[in-house]
């Protein structure tokens, strides 16, 4: 069986800046992978190199069997099975909520309009914003365009989901809501990559967490371990800055492994 | 001014320049305004006595003159005058949009094109491609510009304002973020689609207001079609206006055409100024 998603000594540098410098990971099908790791660690490039918004520099992306990095590779058929939500949502604003789920559908998929609007209305309650449908954008709060947001991918029926920090751009108490249609669709068995700082959404619902700094991979492994039980110093003082700022300039290395973790409360 | 004043007051006594005029900074402005005051009621009166009333009222307001401008300003002139600017509007529009997008593509012999373009039309005067619209049978022996009077005097005002409107459009298009590109393209969209359904709708919101602001001094431009040569019923509002007056010797019908022009003009010039408003309120 093939992963959902392989990436192969992966590389991509912006001028000089070389932002990844061979990053190797894989992604199962109905697995949900979190990436974290502190801003300007290459994970945001990462994600945005699986379904090519950005040309990696070297390497191979490969999702669903299809080597995405290959030049002849139809790159639109490609990312229609990928569905990607944005930090800063990028819902279109000139159309209407209900528009925005069913444009891509419409022009893309070439559905009908009958068929568009009841995925597009199925997928809008899904999300729990059904009763948006008639609004701009611009109307709605921040996490009613996320979850939008999150409609619109969903309507393509991707078979695998990238998250870029979906919730960092959100008010504090509208992360919620967010994560828990991503929990909803975790368990439902959709295939995601999450780029995230929400740690506790990591820890309970991926089924494995990625540590990246300085376009590497530091550490990976299951939540429990990468969270719970650091192996690296960098991923320990990585997430006692994130567990618990006040506290973030005391001595790390003075507590004993997965210090970090247990210090309570984790957001 | 006024606040100015204020703020300094309080400064005034010890703020004085030793051995300097005693008059207070407010005090000297207020003797200043006075004087500007005289001089413009001066000049006024002046205008006013030295006019000769009755000879301008003879020359730029004579009744029955302007009644014969009626209805035909309106029905005739005002209307191509439409005609002509909505031509070269339209065309123009469609005309800037493909320039805007040769500039901003990747193909480079296309931006190389378009840079060409623009520069020289946005570089001659209006006048200039009239003239040269008018000597097109000339270099090209055979060659008619399709629609007559009608499709040369809106294709002067296309080649005019498909490069102003290239510029405009394509600081639209800029102006859109790229997110908005990077959302569609990850939902399967072409490039091209993209633009089509994303990009190109909210540029166009963006360029509204400028745009009416185009319109209005493409209507101006119209008047150029005066050198086409055109009569009959072709004739535009400075044409028209420019034929009465010669057959009547008097200047009314200018005066008349003047503010027919200011009446489609300056509520436009309104209407852009309340999009721009609006506009920048919605951001």
């Amino acid at each position: 069986m093939a992963h959902a998603v392989e990436i192969r000594d992966l590389h991509k540098s912006f001028g000089d800046l070389e932002v990844l410098k061979g990053v190797d990971f894989t992604v199962d099908e109905g697995q949900v992978v979190c990436v974290i790791g502190p801003s300007g660690s290459g994970k945001s490039t990462l994600l945005r190199c699986v379904n090519l918004l950005e040309q990696p520099t070297k390497g191979k992306v490969t999702v669903g069997g299809v080597e995405l990095t290959d030049p002849d590779v139809d790159i639109d058929a490609a990312r229609r099975r990928l569905g990607m939500v944005f930090q800063s949502f990028n819902l279109f604003p000139h159309l209407t909520v209900l528009q925005n789920v069913m444009i891509a559908q419409r022009r893309v998929l070439k559905r009908g309009k009958n068929e568009a609007e009841r995925i597009a209305r199925d997928n809008l309650d899904k999300v729990g914003v059904g009763a948006k449908c008639d609004a701009f954008p611009p109307q709605l709060s921040g996490g009613q365009q996320q979850r939008v947001a999150i409609a619109r991918a969903l309507a393509m029926d991707p078979e695998l989901m990238l998250f870029d920090e979906p919730t960092s751009a959100l008010d504090p108490e509208l992360v919620g809501d967010v994560l828990s249609v991503m929990r909803d669709l975790a368990r439902d068995g959709m295939t995601m990559l999450v780029v995230t700082h929400e740690m506790s959404f990591a820890r309970e619902v991926a089924d494995r967490v990625v540590f990246m700094d300085g376009g590497v991979i530091v550490e990976e492994g299951p939540p429990d371990q990468v969270i719970g039980a650091p192996q690296h110093a960098r991923t320990r003082t990585f997430l006692k800055r994130v567990l618990d700022p006040t506290h973030a300039e005391d001595d790390v290395s003075a507590g004993q492994d997965g210090a970090a973790a247990d210090s309570p409360p984790a957001r | 001014m006024a606040d100015q004043s204020m703020t300094a007051e309080p400064a005034g006594p010890a703020g004085r320049a030793p051995g300097g005029s005693r008059l207070s900074p407010r005090k000297k402005q207020r003797i200043s305004r006075g004087v500007q005051y005289v001089i413009l009621i001066a000049a006024v009166v002046a205008v006013a006595f030295l006019t000769n009333w009755q000879g301008l009222a003879q020359n730029f307001a004579k009744m029955d003159v302007a009644r014969q401008a009626f209805p035909d300003v309106f029905t005739v002139a005002l209307r191509n005058t439409i005609i002509y600017t909505v031509g070269g509007f339209v065309f123009g529009s469609l005309g800037g949009l493909l320039l805007a997008l040769m500039r901003l593509s990747s193909v480079r012999p296309y931006r190389w094109i378009a840079i060409v373009y623009i520069e020289i039309f946005r570089g001659l005067p209006a006048l200039l491609i009239f003239l040269l619209i008018l000597f097109l049978p000339l270099a090209l022996p055979g060659f008619e510009v399709p629609g007559g009077t009608y499709g040369q005097g809106v294709l002067g005002l296309t080649i005019v304002s498909s490069a102003y409107m290239a510029e405009t459009l394509r600081a639209g298009l800029q102006a859109v973020p790229k997110g908005q590109t990077e959302a569609a393209r990850s939902l399967g969209m072409s490039h091209s689609r993209a633009m089509i359904s994303v990009v190109i709708p909210q540029a166009i919101r963006i360029v509204i207001p400028p745009t009416t602001n185009q319109f209005v001094s493409l209507l101006k431009d119209s008047s150029l079609v005066l050198f086409l040569g055109v009569s009959g019923e072709y004739v535009e509002l400075t044409k028209f206006g420019n034929d009465l007056a010669s057959t009547t010797s008097n200047a009314t019908p200018i005066l008349v055409v003047g503010l027919t022009y200011l009446l489609v003009t300056i509520p436009l010039g309104y209407l852009a100024g309340r999009l721009e408003t609006r506009q920048a309120k919605g951001r």
